[in-house]
């Protein structure tokens, strides 16, 4: 078959899948396709349904991608399938197929227990069931969850965050039965109880009994217990949705799911399965990755090719109520006569098995609790022979560091994307020399990107030098430079480079030390030697223009500003000629000055009570602001009042990179605040705040960093944010690149920050007190010094003469720089930099 | 370049004006020439940056790039050896060069004929 009509039943995250694949393999678009949902929300990702607890929203979690030729029908499902005419029926009309393909997912089991009806019992499937418990759940007091698996803990999870008093109930006799064993459940169980969740396990739950208002009140356990829980969430296990193919009369599996073979075909050749709805072989997956091989597995059929399911690799590791969990291979030791070897370190709350053939030469499956860092390299080594001494490779991330490079060439490093060994030494082979270009090349490490630190050893293990040296002068990286200048307490670039480089620094390395020499406070950025390290933007506290000429930009917190001050903008602008543009940070540049009349602009400026902007620095730029609930009917909280507080103690702190940043409030979102470096949007209760935005050449979304913070402890995290940030940065690196660069990204930072795992808080939080009290406006300090002054002139020996060569026409009514090139004026040739040509 | 051939010794300024490893801006007949003071001693090149058209030379990082001492032009860092004028990261393009000395505890620049 070559093309025609594919109407696919659901449109979760597998069903999008097959449809972006075959969008992908099917660039003629033979194929038209019909996709038929029953939610009213497009595909999203379920997997991180619990996020949306933590502040994301429809949209954080959308996966849907629209496509040409794909129409999308949402809030319109399935209700028959008629074989000998080939239509799909619905709710609303008929569709016709030539090819038809179930991805109806699964539905939560609920047991058949009294009182599983009654109002206040809820499943963990949609974000419409999410939405509806976290209503619920306004004025309870207790929750309980029945089914202690993956999905019931985070419920679990869920319902604490909602300020429940939570309690699990689990059938087997263990936490994540499936995924770990009888020790390792035991140390998750400890976890989980220091959260104040409490666990009832290998006992059932009887009944769901009713308070005097009718809704649910409590459990009863078949051991007589009782557990109080206004609110309840059954997680107890998935069945596939099987119900429209039998009454279709294809085959079903032996455990239910729509039998399909190798291909995913079922019993009827126009019809495939796929996802959690298929029995492949009769055996159904409840996990995404297989359900992501079997779309693709679809997709390749229609358009000619011969593919077939792999089998699954149903190995796992996730965080669980903030511990590591890992499950892989023959995690039960099923396999006759395989070998356990066993790790528990009850002080670090660690606990990890191996499972080895009986020979104990093969690594045959593992399970890990609490440190799961080993995991990429027990996972890629399943099947073959160990990497290392067992115990070494259970006993720390050193010893497993080091094994990478033993792995065989078959082992697959990256199961999200199916790549092995073999395929990234071909791409150092090839040339790709860091894990940037490794990521580009091969697609390892760019879905979950827990392969990272393996592609680093494999690069190691090639013999590759990832070089962190900033340039030819110092052989250490931005962060090692600012740990030495801190620690040894260094302040004069020429001792720093005696002592620690080579050569006389260069445009790489001055401004970096300048940048660390303010970042630690020394004193004025043109005092002394650090004026010469300085970029001739700072060393003028203006912005270079194409033509020479330098641009201001005074300080307006926040965008708010008096009309008073406004019209002292615009007279200066208009005495002194200047180009005038409202930039995007809500404050005003003025165009067009060159540097002997700087000073005399900013005593103007000074005079009517502006300060320096900082537009010229590797700084805090702004912080943008909508106008709030001062004057916003939908604003709930004061969002300028914050974003001034917020301008005012951050300006002047000198950053690797310039830091942006926004309030909003509420949560409409008028001042931008994702698209920033630290972004704040205002909740009915605090402040919700957002790290790692920019906008710029690779756009990025801040992700969301924590929740309901009062205005205080809102400022700490932002004052540790920023401070950790200025100490660990590359040199040029935005926040948004440092924290994915970060090992351990987000979660890392979290930890460092709100649970000071390095115990760094402390110094942190008085580095920026340091910051807050010796900021100083470096406009108006160097007009009061004759030292600093002295530099102001364009001609060293004829201070009273302007620059011949900055020259203006009209344009719009405003001054603009001579000539679309400025060299075209003097009859020279603009030189060829190797970049494409520009006709004009 | 200028029509101005003046080829005798112009002072410019103390020696004092002249910050260690940094430029200034002169005007001496006519012509801007960007005057550099290292620990190596004075150098003087064409102010005008030949890639922007700008004149801005005297306003870039001074340093080192082996044994060469550098200017890195403040628009977009292209490097040029302070003794040759040569650009050392684009084959082919250079900027004039000037003498200069210290003379008296003056700077002096004496322009040079070129091209």
């Amino acid at each position: 078959m070559t093309g025609g009509n594919v109407v696919v039943i659901g449109n979760g995250m597998v069903g999008q899948r097959f449809v972006d694949a075959l969008r992908a393999r099917d660039p003629q678009g033979l194929w038209r396709v019909t996709v038929l949902a029953e939610e009213s929300w497009p595909a999203y990702d379920r997997v991180r349904l619990s996020a949306y607890f933590d502040g994301a929203d429809e949209e954080d979690l959308n996966l849907h991608t629209p496509h040409d030729g794909v129409e999308l029908r949402l809030g319109e499902p399935a209700t028959g399938v008629d074989r000998s005419r080939r239509v799909v029926t619905t709710t609303v009309g008929e569709h016709p197929y030539d090819v038809l393909v179930f991805a109806t997912g699964s539905y939560p089991f609920v047991p058949p227990v009294p009182g599983a009806d009654l109002s206040g019992v809820f499943v963990y499937r949609t974000l419409d069931d999410l939405a509806a418990i976290r209503r619920y759940a306004k004025d309870r007091r207790t929750g309980a969850v029945i089914g202690g698996g993956l999905l019931g803990l985070e419920a679990a999870n869920a319902l604490r965050l909602l300020g429940l008093t939570t309690s699990v109930v689990e059938f087997a006799p263990r936490l994540m039965p499936v995924q770990v064993d009888t020790a390792g459940g035991a140390m998750l169980r400890r976890y989980v109880e220091d959260l104040d969740v409490s666990c009832h396990l290998g006992v059932a739950t009887t009944a769901l009994r009713p308070g005097a208002d009718g809704t649910v009140a409590a459990l009863e356990l078949a051991d007589g217990a009782v557990v109080e829980a206004d609110l309840v969430v059954v997680a107890a296990g998935i069945r596939p949705r099987d119900e429209l193919a039998r009454a279709a009369g294809l085959d079903i599996g032996p455990r239910g799911g729509v039998l399909v073979d190798a291909a995913c075909r079922t019993t009827d050749e126009r019809i495939y399965a796929v996802g959690e709805c298929a029995a492949v072989d009769g055996t159904c997956y409840g996990l995404v990755a297989p359900g992501y091989a079997m779309a693709e597995v679809v997709a390749d059929r229609l358009v000619g090719g011969a593919a077939t399911f792999p089998g699954a690799d149903t190995a796992t590791k996730l965080k669980l109520l903030g511990v590591d969990v890992a499950s892989f291979g023959d995690a039960h030791g099923a396999t006759p006569g395989c070998l356990d070897v066993t790790w528990t370190d009850p002080a670090a709350r660690v606990y990890a098995k191996l499972v080895l053939s009986d020979d104990a030469s093969t690594l045959l499956g593992g399970v890990l609790v609490g440190d799961a860092s080993a995991y990429p390299t027990l996972r890629a080594s399943v099947g073959g022979p160990l990497p290392a001494a067992p115990l070494a490779l259970l006993a720390g991330d050193d010893a497993v560091g080091a094994t990478a490079g033993a792995l065989p060439a078959t082992a697959q490093v990256c199961s999200c994307n199916a790549v092995t060994r073999g395929d990234i030494d071909s791409a150092i082979a090839d040339g790709c020399a860091d894990v940037a270009a490794l990521k580009t090349c091969t697609r390892a490490g760019t879905s979950c990107g827990s392969c990272v630190p393996m592609l680093k050893q494999l690069l190691d293990a090639a013999g590759v030098v990832q070089s962190k040296a900033l340039c030819e002068h110092f052989d250490v990286s931005r962060q090692e430079l600012f740990d030495i200048v801190r620690v040894r307490g260094i302040r004069t670039f020429s001792r720093l480079i005696a002592e620690h480089g080579r050569g006389r620094g260069c445009d790489i390395c001055k401004p970096v030390v300048a940048s660390i020499l303010a970042s630690l406070g020394n004193g004025h950025i043109l005092d002394g030697e650090q004026a010469s390290l300085q970029d001739t933007n700072d060393h003028f506290l203006a912005n270079l223009q194409r033509d020479g000429s330098y641009s201001v930009v005074p300080r307006i917190p926040g965008g708010e500003i008096t009309p008073e001050k406004l019209i002292v903008i615009g007279e200066v602008a208009r005495d002194f000629n200047l180009y005038t543009k409202i930039t995007g940070g809500q404050r005003i540049d003025l165009f067009g000055a060159r540097v002997d009349q700087l000073p005399q602009i900013w005593r103007r400026l000074v005079d009517a009570g502006f300060e320096s902007g900082h537009a010229y620095g590797k700084a805090l730029r702004t912080v943008k602001s909508c106008v709030g609930s001062t004057w916003c009917r939908y604003g709930v909280q004061d969002s300028v009042g914050l974003a001034v507080a917020l301008e005012l103690r951050y300006r002047g702190l000198r950053a690797p990179h310039k830091i942006k940043s926004a309030v909003s409030g509420c949560a409409r979102e008028c001042a931008e605040a994702r698209s920033k470096d630290f972004g704040v949007i205002a909740t009915e209760t605090g402040w919700n705040l957002y790290v790692g935005g920019n906008g710029g050449f690779r756009p990025r979304h801040a992700d969301l960093f924590a929740t309901d913070l009062s205005t205080e402890a809102l400022v700490t995290l932002i004052d540790r944010f920023l401070m950790y940030y200025i100490r660990t940065a590359d040199r040029l690196q935005r926040t948004a690149a440092w924290i994915e660069a970060m090992e351990g990204g987000l979660d890392h930072l979290r930890a460092v920050i709100v649970e000071d795992s390095l115990g760094l808080c402390a110094e942190l939080d008085a580095a920026m007190a340091r910051h807050v009290v010796s900021y100083s406006d470096e406009w108006r300090d160097v007009l009061g010094d004759a030292d600093r002054l002295r530099r102001f002139t364009s001609f060293v020996n004829a201070p009273g003469v302007p620059d011949p060569s900055i020259t203006f026409v009209t344009e719009r009514g405003q001054p603009v720089p001579v000539g679309g090139h400025p060299s075209d004026a003097q009859g020279r040739q603009p030189v060829a930099l190797g970049l494409p040509e520009v006709r004009r | 370049m200028t029509a101005a051939t003046v080829l005798s010794w112009v002072t410019v300024c103390p020696l004092d004006r002249l910050d260690q490893d940094r430029g200034v801006a002169a005007l001496v007949a006519g012509v801007q020439v960007a005057i550099f003071r290292t620990a190596d001693g004075l150098y003087a090149i064409d102010n005008l940056d030949p890639v922007s058209g700008a004149y801005v030379l005297s306003r870039g990082i001074v340093g080192s790039r082996g044994e060469v001492p550098t200017v890195a032009s403040p628009l977009h860092k292209q490097v040029y050896d302070l003794r040759t004028g040569d650009c050392l990261d684009l084959p082919g393009v250079s900027v004039a060069r000037h003498q200069v000395r210290c003379h008296n505890g003056m700077v002096e620049v004496r322009l040079r004929q070129e091209g």
